[in-house]
């Protein structure tokens, strides 16, 4: 254990992430009207975003061992119809998330 | 005050579950290679960023050098560039506090504040802060819950973690019903899809990125001219 290693440690890692989330507040945002290109891009980035968020968190499933990725599936299929039907976002989230800690904990 | 937390609390109520578990796991983690709940606490008020953290320990116990910590920290959180580009407008009247608000723009807080609108009574300035601090705490107790207790939780927490996938599942659903066009939504799948196979699971959300704002770009005429229609 070495208290001024982890300081610098975390020094280096917030000041990193911190530049990479003001980077376009920097660039951009001058009290003036944006370009044109990035407000398009601010305005269709979020649901390509989502899209590309959903697949992240199930990138690393092993679809060819274990149990093929096939609880998380049907629970994400299961959170998504619910959704569609009820629109209802603790409904779909609680009851899909239930689902999957019964069936990972069973173990089936 | 009270109202505010009253009427922002349940949209959170998904990232709480996820990142009180995820924190919990953390905290755990930085606690097995020696290092306690201070150190929990203040990684997780500074850095901030999930993915970063747990990579962090793996770094910390191998004793990485500070350039190898900075260039993984770069890659890894690459993909906040592009949340700032749609918080840019919604930002601008938050006076100084916005400091504090492009500080805590992770992906879950950029979620839920890009997906869902501001609640019926609340000014967007308030909403835009409590869902940003309150993503913080959650993140931020956990961690250090984990650090202190986590291995005397009495019961099994496996697959809560969950809840932050059906979020984001839950919120393109709620993009596919509140934009009339689908392309965005489509292609944000095909390409990550496709650049997780090309790249792998560890190398693919920059090239996807990228891809997708260049393709988004080139659809500009025809996505411009579909939304001037709604």
């Amino acid at each position: 254990m070495n208290d001024k290693y982890i300081i610098t440690v975390i020094a280096v890692m917030a000041a990193v992430t911190i530049l990479l989330r003001f980077l376009p507040f920097v660039i951009f945002d001058h009290g003036k009207q944006l370009p044109k290109w990035i407000s398009y891009l601010g305005k269709v980035l979020p649901p390509a975003i989502m899209s590309m968020l959903l697949v992240y968190c199930l990138s690393n499933i092993n679809f060819v061992a274990g149990n093929h990725g096939i609880p998380e599936l049907i629970c994400v299929g299961v959170a998504m119809l619910i959704h569609s039907w009820k629109r209802n976002t603790l409904l779909s989230i609680g009851v899909s998330t239930i689902l999957y800690m019964i069936i990972i904990q069973s173990g089936i | 005050m009270k109202r505010i937390i009253k009427k922002v609390f349940p949209q959170t109520i998904p990232v709480m579950a996820g990142y009180i578990s995820l924190g919990i796991a953390f905290g755990l983690l930085l606690q097995s290679i020696g290092y306690g709940p201070v150190w929990a606490f203040l990684m997780s008020l500074f850095i901030y960023a999930g993915s970063a953290q747990f990579l962090a320990v793996e770094l910390l116990a191998a004793g990485a050098t500070l350039t190898h910590i900075a260039l993984l920290t770069f890659l890894l959180n690459f993909r906040h560039l592009f949340y700032g580009l749609s918080m840019i407008e919604k930002y601008r009247s938050t006076g100084i506090g916005k400091i504090y608000l492009i500080f805590g723009l992770t992906d879950e807080t950029y979620a839920l504040l890009t997906g869902y609108k501001t609640p019926e009574g609340l000014s967007d300035k308030s909403n835009f802060f409590a869902v940003t601090l309150m993503n913080h705490l959650y993140w931020i107790l956990g961690s250090v819950i984990g650090s202190v207790a986590g291995s005397i939780i009495p019961f099994d927490l496996t697959g809560i973690d969950f809840a932050m996938t059906a979020l984001f599942a839950v919120l393109v659903v709620e993009q596919w019903k509140t934009n009339k066009n689908h392309i965005p939504a489509i292609s944000g799948f095909v390409i990550t899809v496709a650049a997780l196979f090309i790249f792998g699971a560890d190398n693919f959300l920059i090239p996807a990125l990228i891809v997708m704002s260049v393709a988004l770009l080139f659809m500009k005429g025809t996505l411009s001219r579909e939304k001037s229609n709604e």
